[in-house]
């Protein structure tokens, strides 16, 4: 609030909606650099025997495999074959530190405990999240902590910054390169500040989080994947890694494995509308005769693109980029078509093959 | 600036003769925050007093625009197709969004005074 910034409450937390207004934020993001406050995601250590092993157990990624230092996105699933959660997977050197979403940390607590029981889980609830994400996420910090830029992307590593011990790992949800940096919360003002006296940075709120994530593609737990959801039909499969060659020893993994084999009966899409309109979470989606196939998931308006944009899931059938479909917008239709996601293409850092 | 009156659900409405000319006010703007679709009625159609007129949407969400007196549409903001952010700009001037001939001009008088709307607003 010091900053202007909007509060909502959200989840137990009050949180800063935007500082600036949602449209500035989103363009500062794209072409420099924002700090988004997301300390309400859950970080969450990890230790036990073969910790990684277990929690494949309930993930299904390939999380064996995971070499020290490297982050993963992943889901956990239900015994439905739906999701419990997406989370950040990382391999630490004496444990497994995953970072999940913050309406999901008493759900996906209960879930670990109960299928996990030899694993600890430790909710470090004192701890801060700051996410800095765009083109000169870098920049920023090369001064302060150049050891960080050395990170490839979804690689983690731990320093100090101004004397404040934190976690870095080169991952976001802006489909910009950027740094999502742990720390300890009373240390986190510090740390700010530090990073917001830096030209490049400017501070954005969940607003602008949210415009980006729909933007770069990336679904939104609660929206876009949730328990009825299969990681399948929500264009997630890419996380299995290697596991998808062998049999998926996780929960609902027969209805995973089903929907690999013979393909799902809905998938998610990217949808443009026409007009300005915006189309928003949900939405029916009609083909072109008007029938219903499916449900607008999430929607804004694009302020990369200047045009509204939205994602959710149609019959696979109406699912090509490309295909004629209608939403409904206040008891109109609206021709919408199919495109691929993401709407704004990823810039991530590209690092130099070693 | 004329002799404004506004509505609880922040539009306001200046009357020139029996034409009213109808937008959403300062604070309804900065609550909403960056405005980038304004859906606007069809000239000539007539609205009762409290019937949805037109609809803002902002970033964030959607948000219906009552027409705050009676009457039929007699013209729409031209420029809010191509520049809606004329709104956040200029809610009370250039951001208007319709005039509607007035059924009953005196219905203007029973809206709420400056002093009624910032003390609604919080802002007296």
């Amino acid at each position: 609030m010091a900053l202007g910034g909007k509060l909502v409450p959200f989840a137990g937390w009050e949180l800063p909606v935007q500082y600036e207004g949602i449209l500035a934020e989103h363009r500062w993001t794209r072409e420099s650099a924002s700090l988004f406050d997301v300390s309400h995601m859950g970080q969450v250590e990890v230790s036990g025997n073969d910790a990684a092993g277990q929690l494949e157990t309930v993930v299904p990624a390939s999380l064996q495999s995971l070499p020290e230092g490297r982050t993963r996105y992943a889901v956990i699933t239900n015994d439905d074959g739906g999701i419990v959660d997406d989370l950040l997977v990382t391999r630490r050197a004496d444990d497994i530190f995953l970072v999940i979403n913050a309406a999901r940390i008493d759900a996906d607590l209960t879930w670990f405990r109960s299928r996990l029981p030899a694993l600890m889980f430790n909710y470090r609830q004192e701890r801060a999240l700051l996410a800095l994400q765009g083109p000169k996420a870098a920049d920023a910090l090369s001064d302060l902590i150049p050891a960080a830029l050395e990170l490839a992307p979804f690689a983690y590593g731990e320093f100090e910054l101004l004397g404040v011990p934190c976690t870095f790992s080169r991952s976001g949800y802006t489909g910009e390169d950027g740094f999502e940096i742990g720390c300890d919360g009373p240390a986190a003002v510090s740390v700010a500040e530090a990073l917001l006296a830096r030209s490049e940075v400017r501070p954005a709120g969940l607003g602008a989080r949210d415009s980006l994530r729909l933007e770069a593609g990336l679904c939104l737990y609660g929206s876009d994947i949730d328990a009825d959801t299969s990681p399948v039909e929500a264009g997630l499969a890419w996380t299995f890694g290697a596991r998808r060659q062998g049999a998926l020893a996780v929960p609902g993994g027969a209805r995973i494995e089903r929907e690999l084999a013979n393909g799902p009966t809905r998938r998610r899409v990217g949808l443009l509308p026409e007009g300005r309109g915006v189309v928003r979470g949900g939405a029916v989606v009609l083909d072109a005769s008007g029938h219903e196939i499916g449900e607008v998931t999430s929607g804004t308006f694009s302020p990369s693109l200047g045009v509204p944009i939205g994602m959710g899931y149609v019959a696979t059938e109406h699912s090509e980029p490309g295909a004629a479909l209608q939403v409904e917008l206040r008891g109109r239709k609206v021709p919408a078509r199919v495109t691929p996601l993401p709407f704004v293409p990823p810039r991530r850092h590209q690092t130099r093959p070693t | 600036m004329p002799n404004l009156r506004y509505t609880k659900d922040h539009e306001w409405v200046s009357v020139h003769g029996d034409l009213a000319t109808i937008g959403i006010t300062e604070y309804a703007q900065d609550q909403l925050g960056d405005i980038v679709f304004v859906e606007l009625p069809e000239v000539g159609r007539t609205v009762a007093a409290g019937e949805e007129v037109a609809v803002v949407e902002s970033v964030k969400a959607a948000s219906e625009v009552y027409a705050p007196v009676a009457g039929q549409v007699a013209e729409t903001n031209p420029v809010l197709s191509d520049a809606p952010e004329t709104v956040n700009a200029d809610a009370t001037g250039d951001g208007w969004f319709l005039r509607i001939r007035m059924a009953d001009p005196g219905e203007f008088d029973r809206l709420l005074d400056e002093a009624a709307y910032a003390a609604l607003t919080g802002e007296a």
